[in-house]
């Protein structure tokens, strides 16, 4: 017989598109070279003219298809476009039994399928405190005020229309729930990254800075080190950051996102982008902006969002994202199709400032190599790094370890747990392992 | 003639930059609050109790209102775990004296509650006055909130069944919170100046300290933790959340009959959704037929999904009877489609 699969060219179909039921138990029960074996057995199994045309060549290039031999469809067909239908498995999804109320629950990004560091912005994570809304920016209001009179000059209001006339900046930033990789704390939890890590989007987000608006409102920055943001939902959610934040320029009053204004379901038509903190910080559907000179104790930052330590203590006003990464491809609850080659690729971030390095373990962290990072590497976004690897087919355990500029080195489990506990939830940065067994299903475990 | 036009450009752009850096501020940008929306508005409490509207309410009348407003989600005494996590439970006498909840770090705490976690009252009573209830939020007068956080307190054992909350006695209660000594800000997450510098935490120094050992970085792999079996299934079918082309393919973790399943909890989810079960039911008349008599009525026609396909969607009077069945315009095609071939395939 002709090994077809050698010729130069060939087209692998999915296995589950043309083998039966049976053969792709085959597959899953883990023989090796399987694809070979199958794509034989399918190609005798269909009858001779199939094998014929096998022989001679791949079909799809053989005819041509529909696409190439008729007219296609004109401009402006789908006034905003939408992603082909074939992208239809890659969706936000809540994680069954997370939560019991869908106002106050969260949908994690497909990133098992996601390229490069923008995520697309439907499919941005989600998390509500109380349900989503589709405010009219003609009747949204920032106001700007003090705890006390004596903290600004004048408070004030702002509409869209005077926002959007001030000097704007526009920044590539990750925001990360700090909840995210909190379902793993004590054991792994849940089958795939987009379960694991999808508490986790990157965007290209426009606004003001915050201290210009600070600055019209004549701020006494002496007194006031501390600022309160307010959402204009029904939860009205609050936290406090500080002012040093706010005064190094890099918090935004945005309302651009990608290039269009931001989605309802990120804050629509503003939120505050505070980079490097964790999601809850960067509050949505901002109406309030109140300088103090102490923090806020909120809901989400006195009762929620506060880390459990063994000792029974718990760390208030934790903030910061510390530099994290993980593998994205190959990552749980996916099968690789053969052995050979493949382009590991995942993500790396830090709420710290800038990735400096990013490496790849395939033995579960006896031996590293460092991989490509894909620039160029911004302050507090995701970078994406890829590295090389072929497949034997033995078992592998898959690992990465990002480092950020300031030398900090992503944790092991049995580093974090050493000094947290396993009751924290919030700010899970351990490294993840995914293990590829003989054949070729990848799943979460956890490497000590 | 194209270079005197740069040379005047470059002049221009020039005078126009040196003008803009004379802007002080923006001017017609913005204007004043008034004390009324600031009132309006500015509704925050903090610890210290600035920002505390002047009130009072009894656990009596918190009881009424609790039960009334509160108890279908919480639970009559705060206890219920079904829609969010208990308010109160879990603290003791001793925590009271203490200020720290022992329960924490003894491992005797099941789940933790509200009242477990807060080290400032200001906290509660911010939040109830800004969130709750859940669908109604901000409707709660000053009084209300008093009275349903004495009636929490009452709950948590921490005053007594007769006990008035007020704006005068609320810094009493704090000093009873039974974690009320239970924080810390001595880590590195806290972006801003380190407590030693006016601010709170360290500075933004880590507790761990890996290192970035590159070879032979250990003699064994301990394995700490696997996915259990349950949690392999219990997102779905992850075929169904990867792309179908691409280097590698989802696991099929939920097998044919399962994923069958799946998807017919999410067309019967979807025919909820679209209003249809307000009429039909699966197996019996309502409004209009039972799914199973339009099954067996339809299931030998071959035209069968066209047919009823645009049946549905115009809507029509007299297969079933006098009762008409609106058109269905709101739906969209496919999600049409697919209801229809769901009812014809003996929806389930």
């Amino acid at each position: 017989m002709v090994d077809i699969v050698k010729q130069p060219g060939r087209l692998r179909p999915a296995p589950e598109n043309f083998l039966s039921e049976e053969q792709v138990k085959a597959v899953a029960s883990g023989r090796r070279n399987f694809l070979r074996k199958s794509f034989l057995a399918a190609g005798a199994a269909m009858a001779a003219p199939m094998v014929a045309q096998a022989a001679e060549g791949d079909p799809n290039i053989l005819q041509n298809p529909a696409w190439t031999t008729s007219l296609g469809l004109p401009v402006a067909t789908n006034a905003y476009g939408m992603p082909s239908k074939y992208e239809s498995q890659l969706l936000r999804r809540e994680s069954p039994g997370l939560a019991r109320v869908g106002g106050a629950s969260v949908s994690f990004a497909p990133l098992q399928g996601l390229f490069g560091i923008i995520t697309p912005s439907g499919l941005h994570f989600e998390r509500h405190h109380q349900g989503w809304h589709d405010i009219d920016p003609s009747k949204h209001r920032l106001m700007v005020n003090g705890s006390d009179a004596s903290l600004i000059k004048r408070a004030k209001v702002y509409t869209l229309d005077e926002l959007m006339r001030l000097p704007s900046a526009s920044r590539i930033h990750f925001i990360e729930c700090g909840a995210n990789t909190g379902l793993e704390w004590g054991n792994v939890a849940v089958p795939t990254v987009q379960y694991t890590h999808g508490m986790l989007s990157c965007s290209e987000f426009t606004g003001v800075p915050l201290k210009h608006l600070l600055d019209d409102c004549g701020v006494d920055y002496k007194k006031a080190r501390y600022v309160l943001a307010e959402g204009a939902d029904g939860s009205s959610m609050t936290r406090t950051i500080p002012m040093e934040m706010v005064e190094s320029g890099e918090v935004l009053v945005a309302y651009g996102q990608n290039g269009e204004m931001l989605r309802p379901e990120n804050g629509y038509p503003l939120r505050l982008v505070v980079p490097g903190v964790q999601g809850v910080s960067w509050v949505k559907w901002l109406r309030r902006i109140e300088v103090g000179d102490m923090p806020y104790a909120t809901k989400d930052e006195a009762v929620h969002y506060i880390d459990l330590l063994p000792n029974g203590l718990h760390r208030q006003y934790s903030s910061v994202q510390e530099a994290k990464s993980v593998i994205t491809t190959p990552s749980g609850g996916q099968t690789l199709l053969d052995q050979g080659f493949y382009n590991v690729s995942g993500l790396a971030w830090s709420g710290r400032g800038r990735i400096k390095q990013v490496d790849v373990s395939f033995d579960g962290g006896i031996n590293w190599q460092t991989a490509r990072l894909e620039g160029p590497v911004q302050n507090k976004a995701l970078t994406r790094f890829n590295t090389n690897w072929m497949w034997d087919g033995q078992p592998a355990i898959l690992q990465s370890r990002a480092i950020d500029e300031t030398g900090y080195v992503q944790p092991s489990y049995g580093q974090l747990r050493a000094v947290r506990g396993t009751k924290s939830i919030y700010h899970n940065n351990a490294i993840q392992s995914w293990k590829v067994a003989a054949s070729g299903e990848v799943s979460n475990v956890q490497v000590l | 003639m194209s270079r005197f036009s740069e040379t005047l450009l470059v002049v221009a752009l020039a005078g126009f930059s040196a003008a803009s850096f004379a802007f002080d501020n923006y001017v017609g940008v913005g204007r004043p609050a008034t004390p009324a929306e600031l009132k309006a508005w500015d509704i925050d409490v903090r610890p210290d109790f600035k920002g505390l509207p002047k009130g009072s309410g009894s656990v009596d009348k918190g009881q009424e209102l609790f039960e009334e407003k509160c108890a279908s989600c919480h639970g009559t005494f705060g206890e219920s775990n079904e829609v969010f996590t208990p308010l109160v439970g879990g603290t003791s006498k001793d925590d009271m004296k203490t200020g720290r909840v022992k329960g924490l770090s003894s491992g005797e705490l099941p789940q933790r509650t509200t009242f477990t976690k807060v080290a400032t009252i200001s906290t509660v009573f911010d939040y109830i006055q800004r969130a709750m209830p859940w669908t109604a939020p901000k409707s709660l007068k000053p009084d209300d909130v008093y009275a349903i956080l004495a009636y929490l307190l009452n709950l948590s054992e921490m005053v007594p069944a007769d006990f008035v909350l007020s704006d005068q006695n609320i810094g009493d209660v704090q000093k009873l919170l039974p974690n009320r000594n239970g924080m810390t800000t001595d880590h590195g997450l806290w972006p801003g100046a380190a407590a030693k510098k006016g601010g709170i935490g360290n500075g933004g120094k880590p507790d761990t300290n890996n290192k970035a050992c590159m070879k032979n970085c250990k003699s064994e792999v301990l394995i700490g933790s696997t996915l259990p079996e349950y949690a392999r299934t219990a997102h779905g079918e992850l075929a169904e959340q990867n792309r179908s082309f691409g280097p590698v393919r989802g696991t099929r973790t939920l097998g044919p009959e399962a994923a069958k399943k799946a998807a017919d909890a999410g067309t019967l989810d979807l025919a909820t959704k679209s209003g249809c079960m307000a009429c039909h039911g699966l197996k019996s008349k309502i409004v209009g037929p039972g799914y199973n008599d339009v099954h067996a009525r339809y299931k030998d026609q071959t035209d069968a999904e066209d047919r009823l396909f645009a049946k549905v969607k115009a809507g029509g009077q007299g297969v079933w009877g006098s009762i008409p069945m609106p058109p269905n315009g709101h739906l969209k095609d496919e999600d049409l489609r697919t209801l229809v071939k769901w009812v014809l395939s003996g929806a389930k």
